[in-house]
C-alpha cells in the first residue's frame, strides 16, 4: 500500500507522518505538494498537522481551496481513504468532507501534552484492529480543537456510529476534566457516513515507538495496513 | 463600492473568547456586563454595477469563505 502525505504551506507534521508510515510501518510513502493536482495512485491520503496558511481566517479555511484539495475531495467522494490529523482534521471540516466545525479551545489556551483517548467504534479502517473501550495515550497540540456540531447532526453521527474517539482519563472514564479543549461530547475523532474519511485532533504519528513516550499511535497505522492487506487478498 | 461584512458566532454556539473577555471586564470592575460575543469585520472594495449585484456576490463570498455556516452568521452592508 502507498501513503500520500500532503504538504501545505505551514504544515509541520508532514515529516512525522511520513516517517511513521515509512520507517516504523515500513510502507511506501510519497509527499504530495499542495499546489499539485495528482494524488499519484496513493491508497491513503494523510492531511497532516500544522498551521496551513498561518491559520488565517479560520483554521483550514484557506487550505481547503488548495489545488490538491479538489483531487482529495473527488478521491474521498469515490471512496478513497483520507485521514486528517489536527490541522488536517480542521481542513476536512472546512471542506465539508466531515461534519462539524472547530471553535477556539475552552480557556483559550494552546493545549500541548499527552492525553488519553477511548476507542468508541472499531467500525473504521483506522480502528478495526483495536477494541471498543481501549484507551490510547496520544499527544495533542492545538488552539482550535473545540469540536462543535449542531444537535441534529450530532444525533445523526451517533446513530451512524461516526464517533471514533473520545477524550477520557487514564482509566477510560469520560469526565469533563479529561477533555482538554471543551469539545462537545468529548469528541476527539470522527469519520464520515461512508466511513472512508477520518479526522482526529490528537497526533498518532507522534507516538509510534516507545522512545517517543508511547507507541499507541502505531496501532492506528497498523489497522489501516490490515484493512488494505485484506482488501488486496479479497 | 465598499462592502462591510460582519461575522459572528451563531446564537447558542459557545464563544470562548467572548466568555474570557466578559470575565476580564467583570474582574476590572464592570459587573454590569452580562455577556460578550466576539466577531470580526471585513471591509471589501468591490467593483460592481450596483449595490444589489455587489451584495449578491459578497453573499456568495460569505457562504463560501468569509463565514463558516456551521458555526457563524453574517450581515452585509454595501455603501456606494
Amino acid at each position: 500500500m502507498k501513503f500520500g502525505v500532503i504538504t501545505f504551506p505551514g504544515s509541520n507534521c508532514d515529516y512525522d507522518a511520513y516517517a511513521a508510515a515509512k520507517f516504523i510501518l515500513g510502507e511506501d510513502v510519497e509527499f504530495l505538494w499542495h499546489a499539485d493536482s495528482d494524488l499519484r495512485n496513493c491508497d491513503v491520503i494523510i492531511l497532516p498537522g500544522g498551521f496551513s496558511y498561518g491559520d488565517y481566517l479560520r483554521t483550514g479555511a484557506i487550505a481547503r481551496f488548495s489545488p490538491i484539495m479538489k483531487e482529495v475531495i473527488s478521491f474521498a467522494k469515490s471512496g478513497g481513504t483520507v485521514w486528517g490529523i489536527c490541522n488536517g482534521f480542521q481542513i476536512l471540516l472546512e471542506s465539508g468532507l466531515l461534519p462539524g466545525a472547530m471553535l477556539r479551545n475552552r480557556g483559550l489556551r494552546f493545549v500541548c501534552g499527552h492525553i488519553y483517548l477511548r476507542v468508541e467504534s472499531t467500525n473504521s479502517a483506522i480502528t478495526r484492529e483495536l477494541e471498543r473501550g481501549d484507551t490510547l495515550r496520544i499527544p495533542v497540540a492545538h488552539s482550535d480543537g473545540n469540536y462543535f456540531v449542531d444537535k441534529r447532526a450530532l444525533d445523526r453521527m451517533k446513530e451512524q456510529d461516526q464517533i471514533l474517539f473520545r477524550y477520557c482519563t487514564r482509566n477510560g472514564e469520560m469526565v469533563d476534566s479529561a477533555n482538554p479543549n471543551g469539545s462537545l461530547d468529548s469528541i476527539a475523532g470522527i469519520c464520515n457516513e461512508a466511513r472512508n474519511v477520518f479526522g482526529m485532533m490528537p497526533h498518532p504519528e507522534r507516538c509510534v515507538e516507545s522512545i517517543l513516550g508511547s507507541a499507541d499511535g502505531l496501532r492506528l497505522f497498523a489497522s489501516l495496513r490490515q484493512h488494505f492487506r485484506q482488501r488486496v487478498s479479497a | 463600492m465598499k462592502a462591510t461584512v460582519r461575522v459572528e458566532l451563531k446564537d447558542g454556539v459557545l464563544d470562548p473568547q467572548g466568555v474570557t473577555i466578559r470575565n476580564a471586564l467583570v474582574d476590572m470592575g464592570y459587573p454590569e456586563v452580562g455577556s460578550v460575543r466576539s466577531g470580526r469585520i471585513f471591509t471589501l472594495d468591490v467593483d460592481a454595477d450596483g449595490s444589489a449585484s455587489a451584495k449578491t456576490r459578497v453573499e456568495e463570498m460569505c457562504r463560501r469563505l468569509l463565514a463558516n455556516p456551521v458555526i457563524e452568521k453574517y450581515t452585509i452592508e454595501v455603501i456606494e
